[in-house]
C-alpha cells in the first residue's frame, strides 16, 4: 500500500500544480542612472518580463526606461533624478499584487507604470489606492477598471482614484472591430471565442453586442484555455459552423496557434482580435497561415505619427534588444505623465518635493496635459485617456499593416 | 453530430502524444516506484534538441532529409538529460524516504525549465518549429494535416518496438524481472543499476519522439510546453494503470478522446453550457481520472506485476 499513498500524494501535487502555473518572481532592477545629488524619484514598472507575454512587457519596461533617461539627461525636473524599478508579474494577478506591495513599501516610488493585463491590474488597484500611489497603465483596456463593475448599465463610478491609463478601453475597441467587420469587410457570420480572462471576455462581450446590433449573426461561441496549444476540437466546431470570420478575445500566445490551426484544418477565414494579438509574436506564431488576420489596437500607429518620430529614433538609438511593441508609445507617455506631475509638484513647492508627495501626485495627474508620443495626453474624470483613436491592422506580407484609423462612429 | 469522426481523430492524435510521454512515467515508476515529474521537461528539452539540429542544418534542407536527424538529435538530448538526472539527482537518493526523490523531481523540473528559458537563444517566448509542407488531406468527413501524419505513424511504431524490446530481448526481460523484485533480480545476476538507466533512457527517447511530433503538429516549441503536457501524460499513465506500458498508451488515448469530446459536446447538453468548451477540457480530464481511480484504482489495464516493465 505504500505505493498507493505515494500515488495519491502525487495526484494531489499534480492537481495543485495545475492551478499554480509557474509562480515566483524575479527582480529585474532597471539600469540606474548616475544622478548628481538632489532627490531621487523612482518610477515603478510592473509588466510580464518573462513568459509568453514578455515581448509586450519588455517593450513597456524599455519605453519607461527611455522616458526616465531622457528626463534625467534634459534635467527636466530640477533637483530630481528619476530611476526605474521594474518588477516581473509573469501576467499573474498574484505576482502583480506582491509587486504592488513591494513598490508601495519603497518611499521613493511616486508612480507606477503598468501592468499589461487587466486581470493583474484588478489585483493591484486597491494596494496602490490605499497607499495613494498613482498607477498609470499603458495597456489595460477593461472598462470596469476605471468605470466600475456597472459601466455597461449606464452607472459609471470610478472605483479607485489612483488609477489612470493611457490606453483606450474595450468599451470602444470591441465595437470598433464590429463596425469594421460588418460595414467595411462585409463579414456577417462570426464565431466568437474568448479565453475567459478579464480582458478577453470583456472584449468579446462588447464586440458581440455591437456586432449583433449591426445585423451580424453569431454562428457559435466557445471559450479556450490559453495554456493549451491544442485547439482541434474548437477548430472542428468553427469549420462546421460555416462562419466567415472568427473573433478572438484574448492574447497572442493562444491566438497565434489558434489562427494557424484554423487555417490548417481547411477553414480559410480570418481571425480578428484586439490589441492583445497586435504583436510581432502573433505573426511568428500564426506563421504564413495567419496572413489576412486582423487586429484592432489603441491609438494611431506609432510609426505614422509625427509626434512619435523622436520616440522611435531615440528608442533605436538607446539600443534596446527588444522592440517597443504595441504599448511602447503608451508606456513612454504614461511615464512622462508621472514625470510631468512630479515637475508640477516640485515647481509649486519652490524646487523641492513636498511632504506627502504621493497623494499630491494623484491630484497633479488630473491636470496633466501635454503632447506625447501617441498624441495629446490627458485624463478624463475616470482616469481614462481622452485620446480615443483606434486603428485596424492587417497581417500582410509578414507584418502588421494599418488598414483604417478612426474613432468610434 | 456530423463532426464526430473529426473530433474522434482530434482526440486520438492528442491522446497518442500523451501516450508517448506517458510511457516514460510508467516505465520509471514500474521499476523504481518513482514518479519522475521532470519527465515533462525532458520532453521539452527533446523538442529543443530537434530544433537545434534543424537550425544547424544548412538552409534549404528538405524536411524529409532533416526529420530523421532531428529525431536523433531530440533523442540524444533527452536521453542525455534523463540519464544525467538519474545518475546525479535520483541515484544518490535511492533507498531514502520516497518523498525525497519526488521533491527532487519537481525541483529538477523547474530547474530545466528555467535553464532553457535563460540559456537557449530567444527561448523566452515560443520558437517556431519547421512544419511539413502540403496538405491538408481529406478522408471523407475527416481532415488530416501533414503534421499529424508523423504522429499517426510514430505512435504505433514506437509501441511495437517497445513491446518487442520488453518481451523479447535480454535487457527487456531483465527489466521485467527488476520490476517484479529488484533484490531477487540482483541475486540472479541482473545489473539493476543498468536496467534503471535503460528505463530512464527509453522513456526519454519516446518523450523525444513525442516532442518532435508536438513541434510538427503545432509549429512551435517553448520552455513551458512540458509542464501541462507532462501532467496530462502522468494522468494518462495513472489512468491506464501505472507501471503498464500498454496501459500508458491506452490511457493517453482515452484521455485525449475524452478531453476532445468533452470540449466539443458538453456545452450542447442543456443546462451545461457554462461547463462546456475547450476551457473546461482540463477539468473534465481530471474528472475522468477521479472516476477511474474511484471505481478502478488499479487503472484501466491494471498494474499487474507480470506486465510491469
Amino acid at each position: 500500500m505504500r505505493h498507493r499513498s505515494l500515488l495519491i500524494i502525487a495526484s494531489v501535487v499534480t492537481t495543485g500544480a495545475l492551478t499554480l502555473t509557474a509562480c515566483g518572481s524575479r527582480d529585474a532592477k532597471g539600469s540606474d542612472s548616475a544622478g548628481g545629488g538632489g532627490t531621487t524619484v523612482v518610477i515603478g514598472v510592473d509588466a510580464p518580463l518573462t513568459g509568453d507575454l514578455s515581448a509586450l512587457g519588455l517593450g513597456i519596461k524599455n519605453s519607461v526606461d527611455l522616458a526616465v533617461k531622457q528626463a534625467n539627461e534634459k534635467g527636466y525636473v530640477k533637483g530630481v533624478t528619476f530611476e526605474i524599478n521594474a518588477l516581473d508579474d509573469q501576467a499573474q494577478p498574484s505576482s502583480g499584487q506582491q509587486n504592488a506591495t513591494k513598490l508601495v513599501a519603497d518611499k521613493n516610488v511616486l508612480g507606477v507604470v503598468g501592468p499589461l493585463n487587466s486581470s493583474v491590474a484588478e489585483s493591484m488597484q486597491k494596494v496602490f489606492d490605499d497607499a495613494k500611489l498613482v498607477q498609470v497603465s499603458p495597456a489595460n483596456t477593461s472598462p470596469s477598471l476605471s468605470q466600475g463593475q456597472n459601466w455597461n448599465g449606464g452607472e459609471k463610478k470610478r472605483p479607485f482614484a489612483s488609477y489612470f491609463r493611457t490606453a483606450t478601453t474595450d468599451a470602444i475597441q470591441g465595437p470598433f472591430a464590429a463596425q469594421y467587420l460588418v460595414n467595411t469587410a462585409k463579414k456577417k457570420k462570426v464565431f466568437l471565442i474568448d479565453d475567459k480572462k478579464t480582458y478577453g471576455a470583456g472584449l468579446a462581450a462588447t464586440f458581440k453586442a455591437e456586432y449583433t446590433k449591426l445585423g451580424g449573426t453569431v454562428a457559435g461561441e466557445d471559450h479556450v484555455d490559453p495554456e493549451t496549444k491544442d485547439f482541434s476540437s474548437v477548430v472542428t466546431k468553427i469549420k462546421s459552423s460555416g462562419a466567415d470570420v472568427v473573433y478572438y478575445g484574448g492574447e497572442y500566445p493562444a491566438a497565434g496557434p489558434l489562427s494557424k490551426q484554423i487555417k490548417k484544418a481547411g477553414a480559410k477565414i480570418p481571425l480578428v482580435g484586439g490589441d492583445g494579438i497586435y504583436s510581432a509574436d502573433f505573426i511568428k506564431l500564426s506563421g504564413k497561415e495567419g496572413e489576412g488576420d486582423l487586429a484592432t489596437s489603441v491609438g494611431a500607429p506609432v510609426e505614422t505619427l509625427p509626434s512619435a518620430k523622436d520616440f522611435v529614433a531615440n528608442y533605436k538609438k538607446a539600443g534596446y534588444k527588444d522592440r517597443y511593441e504595441a504599448y511602447g508609445g503608451y508606456s513612454y507617455d504614461a511615464a512622462w505623465a508621472i514625470i510631468e506631475a512630479v515637475k508640477k509638484l516640485v515647481d509649486d513647492n519652490g524646487g523641492k518635493l513636498p511632504d506627502g508627495a504621493r497623494g499630491k501626485v494623484i491630484e497633479a495627474m488630473k491636470g496633466v496635459s501635454f503632447d506625447g508620443v501617441t498624441g495629446k495626453v490627458s485624463f478624463d474624470e475616470f482616469g481614462d485617456t481622452t485620446n480615443k483613436q483606434l486603428t485596424v491592422y492587417q497581417y500582410k506580407g509578414g507584418a502588421w499593416a494599418p488598414v483604417k484609423s478612426g474613432t468610434l462612429g | 453530430m456530423n463532426e464526430l469522426p473529426q473530433q474522434l481523430v482530434n482526440g486520438l492524435l492528442l491522446g497518442s502524444m500523451y501516450g508517448l510521454v506517458a510511457i516514460g512515467y510508467t516505465m520509471v515508476y514500474g521499476i523504481v516506484q518513482l514518479i519522475n515529474f521532470a519527465h515533462g521537461e525532458i520532453f521539452m528539452t527533446g523538442g529543443f534538441g530537434a530544433l537545434t539540429v534543424w537550425l544547424m542544418l544548412p538552409g534549404g534542407t528538405t524536411l524529409w532529409l532533416a526529420l530523421p536527424l532531428m529525431i536523433i538529435g531530440a533523442i540524444i538530448v533527452a536521453v542525455t538529460i534523463a540519464v544525467g538526472a538519474e545518475r546525479f539527482a535520483y541515484r544518490p537518493l535511492r533507498g531514502g524516504p520516497r518523498l525525497a526523490p519526488l521533491i527532487t523531481a519537481i525541483g529538477l523540473s523547474l530547474a530545466l525549465q528555467q535553464a532553457v528559458w535563460a540559456w537557449y537563444p530567444e527561448a523566452k517566448s515560443s520558437r517556431s518549429f519547421p512544419e511539413i509542407p502540403g496538405g491538408p488531406y481529406h478522408l471523407g468527413p475527416i481532415t488530416i494535416q501533414t503534421g499529424d501524419i508523423f504522429l499517426l505513424v510514430a505512435a504505433p511504431v514506437s509501441m511495437a518496438i517497445l513491446g518487442y524490446f520488453v518481451m523479447r530481448t535480454r535487457t527487456g526481460r531483465g527489466m521485467q524481472a527488476t520490476a517484479q523484485d529488484p533484490d531477487t533480480a540482483k541475486l540472479m545476476g541482473i545489473n539493476t543499476d543498468r536496467i534503471i538507466v535503460v528505463a530512464f533512457a527509453l522513456g526519454a527517447a519516446f518523450a523525444a519522439i513525442g516532442a518532435v511530433a508536438y513541434g510538427l503538429k503545432y509549429g512551435e516549441v517553448q520552455f513551458r510546453m512540458g509542464f501541462l503536457l507532462g501532467l496530462k501524460a502522468f494522468t494518462a499513465a495513472v489512468l491506464g494503470g501505472i507501471g503498464n506500458i500498454y496501459g500508458a498508451m491506452i490511457g493517453g488515448i482515452a484521455l485525449g478522446v475524452a478531453e476532445t469530446l468533452a470540449a466539443a459536446y458538453i456545452s450542447e447538453i442543456p443546462g451545461m453550457q457554462q461547463l462546456g468548451g475547450q476551457s473546461w477540457a482540463n477539468a473534465w480530464a481530471f474528472v475522468l481520472l477521479i472516476l477511474v481511480l474511484l471505481f478502478r484504482p488499479q487503472g484501466l489495464l491494471g498494474e499487474r506485476v507480470a506486465d510491469r516493465a
